[in-house]
């Protein structure tokens, strides 16, 4: 770890402030991340803004019958909150399939949102990695790719997002906002928050320098079932190979978003339409241009898979 | 004492602390932090300084240049370890590679320097400071490739490479059902909870370390040889270890460093190794490719068995004896078996829990499932028809005890076999496909020399010594309940002091040899003692009975604590083991059931309950040997289903080489275990008539799982981790 300054915001827009005026400054508020790769100085943030003390806490309800989740609101609070479980049950499931108890009791919704790629180079410093290193490679292509991405990916980069609530959020259609340097507002769809990163994967979202997130806004609720079906190797305590956010109408209609197979979470709503058809058809329109390797083929067969039984499961639940 | 005689009546016969199921006595100091590791050893070498070790960037080469400039200049730092400074260093005995690299580097994450200083973080930002180059040599990663050329090998360099019986061949060609499969299992890590972890502190010329190590004079030995001192100025001290599983059998890089660092630093220092750098600096379990031949008539009755395994290691490595087993499970006239040993560049492999018999089974195992399906038999009565009582190459030496038809019987019998429907595929349970699996367990018993030395003082206090190790399995408690036995004392009267090399040399822990041999060294150290308190009191020894903190001769009794009287009484021996194990095969037994359910949509596989009867010679501590079995259980379910080192074959490494990448099974694998022990005493073992459990619980579980998933899913896997890829690829989906 890079010996770093530190300070604590007082407000919002003033932490934007701090963080833009010091190239190399990064926000801190659970650090379930960001502190494991400051300690592999894979991170190297020269001054740390922590945030954690911003009063952005709260769950409250928006003029539109949606949620406003403060940014620091943490994972189990999230989780937890009696109008989530009732109303985007598929963020809950998410949320819960995700990390351990601990973890999650530290980790922030806007921390989430930015977690970083799983990919085993990434975490080794003595490997080539454009994420980590812009221009020095990627050594994930042609190696070791089982947990990697299949769609969307790069011939610099082939990591995933790796998170599961902004998996379900992608599905809620979420908005993120925040705020800038200049104390101007910003609102994001989830769906242009995460890049599709070409040939510059170092930077995984659309943030502007210093913009801190200070809410994400669920929509009024569509009703439905929520499913998130979370495919690991073992039964906890992993990243997902495949995971899809559902929710489903009693009338075959819905929205899908698939985990671990990008570097966002990966949805295309024209595919959308085909659920009434079924998964094949579904998979086939989400995975149109998929480039899997040899380790991460089977990821293609796995979520028309996983598709097929969360259509399973909504027809049982209906 | 020497042990060349079957064990007659003796006092452990009592069994009145002996075989009752005993909470550990060191369960206490675990569950509230006063059992001190060996990093947290801030008590005895309270100005440690810290180390952190720099592993090599590559897997083979050389370091054409290492710039020390900036690290050096950091803050905090005292010292740097790196081949240059340390001087010449020889590689100990039972090392493949060196400990610390350079100029050549031997495999990935080698490591190549330490950096001291005062703190942890200072020590860890300085290591990142330091700039190596290295020329690349090309390297050997592939098994396969390495394989097609590779030599045949015997277990040792004295063994024969190969093992003959009959003539497989002809009788192979001959038989009217045949197999012929081969079979892969993976790389794996030891993956134990607590890093290898050492504090180094010199006075003078003598070398004191706290250390965890599970042969503390393997240990000793070997770190006097590599730092080339007398043996009589090291002392190793590892009272408490966070497991081992065989990866901390021997002296690794954090020891050597530290001792190195602690002499450059001119004070204590401190080394463990980082996550990140134990998978590929320090030994695995070695990838196996099997080929397995089955012969059997139409009544089932094998006529040719065949085993043949193939597997690498470092320039000066042995091989995973996978064919061990196969050499004494079942009968059949015509066997061979024989290995392959390929030279590999990739980090050295040696020993992980059950070597040998834990990959082996997790072929043989499947192999024998899949011929009991061409001879449309039960699996569990296709074992029971090819059980042998005598070892099968030397029909004349018969097994000391063996109840593996036992425990398939017990076992079918409480697990609901008959309840299995033996046509894959066609048991449902929602969106799961069910199964269930069987395979025999089997691991051999060693037995090693193991001395203790035992004293009372005027108390009654009953104190065992012994530089044996308890690396999580009960070793503790099982002592104090030999002592407390043989002595007539109560457990709370008995103080065990372990892992110190400063007291007698014991069998240590490793190979499933512990419990067995160190307990009878223990016993044997009572007994001479029991010796000595009755020649004090001039009693008759022959005559005298030991119970209830006193000794009683006839119509005499005197408290022991008075037998000791002020100054106290103490002995020290060692058992000697003669040659009762070539005479008569020892060996421990089990039967593995397990019930799996395999997701019909996305080939997931998830573990619903499982079944160990265990048939091991008398158990100690039924306790803590159920834990030990569960744990292995445990492990099974990670050998079977997830656990892999995955190599990076151009770079020459593993991967996924943390916790997060390497998984092993969370709680939430494992639902539902349960271990039966058959009654059984093997007066051929020791004088405890014990044997080890540690690594029988592991041996077959793994087979057990992929022959549960084939009656599942109906789709045969022959490469480990059986991973739902495997399933998908192998089955159409079925909603």
């Amino acid at each position: 770890m890079k010996a770093f300054t530190y300070e604590r915001a007082e407000s919002p827009a003033a932490a934007a402030a701090a963080v833009a005026a010091r190239p190399g400054a990064k926000f801190i508020a659970g650090g379930t991340n960001l502190l494991d790769l400051m300690k592999l100085q894979i991170e190297e943030p020269v001054h740390l803004v922590d945030v954690n003390r911003l009063a952005l806490d709260k769950i409250e309800p928006t003029p539109d019958g949606g949620l406003r989740i403060g940014a620091l609101v943490r994972n189990t609070d999230l989780a937890a909150d009696e109008r989530v479980r009732r109303d985007y049950g598929v963020l809950t499931r998410a949320i819960v399939a995700g990390a351990s108890g601990q973890l999650r009791n530290k980790a922030t919704t806007a921390g989430n949102l930015l977690q970083r790629t799983r990919c085993p180079y990434f975490y080794d410093t003595n490997q080539p990695c454009n994420k980590r290193k812009p221009g020095s490679g990627c050594a994930a292509i042609g190696g070791y790719s089982r947990q990697l991405g299949i769609i969307g990916t790069s011939d610099a980069c082939i990591a995933t997002y790796p998170g599961d609530m902004a998996v379900a959020m992608r599905v809620l259609d979420a908005t993120v906002e925040t705020v800038q340097p200049s104390g101007s507002t910003r609102h994001i769809p989830i769906a242009d928050f995460h890049r599709v990163w070409g040939d510059t994967p170092h930077i995984d979202t659309n943030l502007q320098p210093g913009e801190l997130i200070t809410a994400v806004t669920l929509p009024k609720p569509v009703g439905g079932t929520h499913i998130y079906h979370k495919v690991r190797d073992r039964a906890s305590y992993a990243y997902a190979l495949v995971s899809v956010a559902a929710i489903l109408q009693r009338d075959g209609s819905g929205h899908v978003a698939i985990g671990g197979i990008a570097p966002k979470p990966w949805r295309v709503e024209a595919a959308e339409a085909a659920l009434p058809q079924g998964a094949k058809a579904v998979a086939t329109r989400l995975l149109a241009g998929a480039r899997p390797r040899p380790d991460n083929a089977f990821k293609v067969p796995l979520v028309e898979r996983t598709l097929a039984a969360v259509i399973a499961q909504a027809k049982d639940a209906a | 004492m020497k042990f060349d005689q079957p064990a007659g009546q003796n006092p452990i016969d009592q069994l009145k602390v002996i075989g009752k199921p005993t909470n550990r006595i060191d369960g206490k100091f675990k569950t509230t932090g006063t059992a001190p590791y060996a990093y947290e050893r801030h008590d005895a070498a309270p100005d440690a300084a810290y180390g952190y070790v720099v592993g090599a960037g590559i897997a083979k080469g050389r370091i054409t240049a290492m710039d020390l400039t900036a690290a050096k200049a950091a803050p905090g730092v005292l010292a740097i370890v790196t081949a240059d400074t340390a001087g010449p260093l020889v590689k100990g005995d039972f090392n493949t590679a060196k400990l610390l690299g350079g100029p050549a580097i031997d495999h990935y994450h080698q490591a190549v320097a330490l950096v001291v200083a005062e703190t942890f973080e200072q020590a860890r930002a300085a290591a990142a400071l330091i700039r190596v180059d290295y020329a690349r040599d090309k390297g050997r990663f592939d098994l396969d490739t390495a394989l097609k050329t590779a030599p045949l090998k015997g277990d040792d360099d004295k063994a024969p490479p190969v093992h003959r019986v009959g003539d497989f061949e002809k009788a192979f060609a001959a038989a009217p059902i045949k197999l012929d499969a081969l079979y892969e299992t993976p790389d794996q890590s030891h993956a134990m909870m607590e890093p290898h972890a050492s504090i180094a502190s010199w006075a003078g010329d003598k070398l004191t370390l706290w250390t965890s190590n599970q042969m503390i004079a393997w240990g000793k030995g070997d770190v006097a040889k590599t730092l080339g001192i007398p043996k009589d100025d090291v002392r190793l001290i590892s009272p408490y270890i966070g497991g081992g599983f065989g990866g901390k059998l021997f002296v690794r890089a954090d020891a050597i460093l530290a001792a190195l660092g602690a002499k450059q630093a001119g004070r204590p220092v401190k080394v463990a190794l980082q996550r990140p750098l134990m998978i590929n600096n320090t030994t695995h379990r070695p990838a196996t490719r099997q080929r397995i031949r089955l012969g059997a008539g139409e009544d089932g009755k094998l006529t040719a068995i065949a085993h043949e395994s193939g597997s690498g290691d470092l320039p000066g490595g042995g091989p995973e004896t996978a064919v061990s087993q196969t050499r004494l499970l079942y009968a059949g006239a015509n066997r061979l078996t024989s290995m392959r040993l390929a030279v590999l560049d990739l980090p050295e492999g040696n020993a992980m829990r059950a070597p040998g018999e834990a990959p082996g089974l997790m072929a043989l195992e499947v192999a024998m499932d899949e011929m009991a399906e061409k001879l449309n038999m039960d699996p569990v009565q296709f074992r029971i028809v090819n059980d042998t009582q005598v070892d099968p190459e030397k029909p004349g030496r018969k097994f000391s005890q063996r109840q593996l038809v036992e425990c398939l019987r017990m076992g079918a019998d409480k697990f609901g076999w008959s309840q299995r429907n033996a046509k894959p595929r066609s048991v449902r349970d929602g969106r799961w496909l069910v199964g269930m699996g069987v395979a025999s367990g089997f691991r051999n018993n060693i037995t090693m020399k193991s001395g203790a030395r035992v004293g009372i003082d005027k108390k009654g206090m009953v104190t065992v010594a012994t530089d044996m190790t308890d690396i999580g399995t009960g070793t503790y408690t099982i002592i104090a309940q030999t002592a407390a036995e043989v002595m007539g004392v109560p457990l709370e009267k008995v103080n065990v002091l372990l892992g110190d090399s400063s007291f007698p040399v014991a069998a240590g822990s490793g190979g499933q040899w512990g419990a067995n041999s160190s307990t009878a060294g223990v016993y044997a150290a009572c007994m001479k003692l029991r010796e000595a308190v009755a020649q004090k009191l001039g009693f008759n020894s022959a005559d005298v009975e030991f119970a209830d903190g006193k000794v009683r001769s006839g119509n005499r009794s005197v408290p022991l604590a008075q037998a000791a009287g002020d100054a106290g009484l103490s002995a020290e021996d060692s058992i000697e083991f003669g040659d009762l194990a070539k005479k008569e095969q020892q060996s421990t037994f089990a039967g593995h059931f397990v019930e799996v359910g395999v997701d019909a949509y996305t080939g997931e596989i998830r573990i619903r309950r499982m079944l160990a009867v265990c048939a091991a010679g008398r158990i100690l501590n039924p306790k803590s040997a159920r834990s030990q079995v569960i744990g292995a259980m445990t492990m099974g379910v990670g050998a079977a289903l997830m656990e892999e080192l995955a190599i990076d074959k151009r770079f020459g490494f593993f991967v996924n080489h943390d916790l997060a990448s390497y998984e092993v099974p969370v709680h939430a694998d494992i639902p539902h275990q349960e271990v039966i022990f058959l009654e059984e005493v093997d007066p051929m073992s020791s004088p405890m008539k014990a044997k080890g459990v540690g690594e029988l619980g592991l041996c077959g579980v793994g087979a057990a799982i992929a022959n549960a998933i084939y009656n599942a899913s109906g789709v045969r896997i022959r490469e480990y981790p059986i991973t739902l890829d495997k399933v998908i690829a192998g089955t159409a989906m079925v909603a």
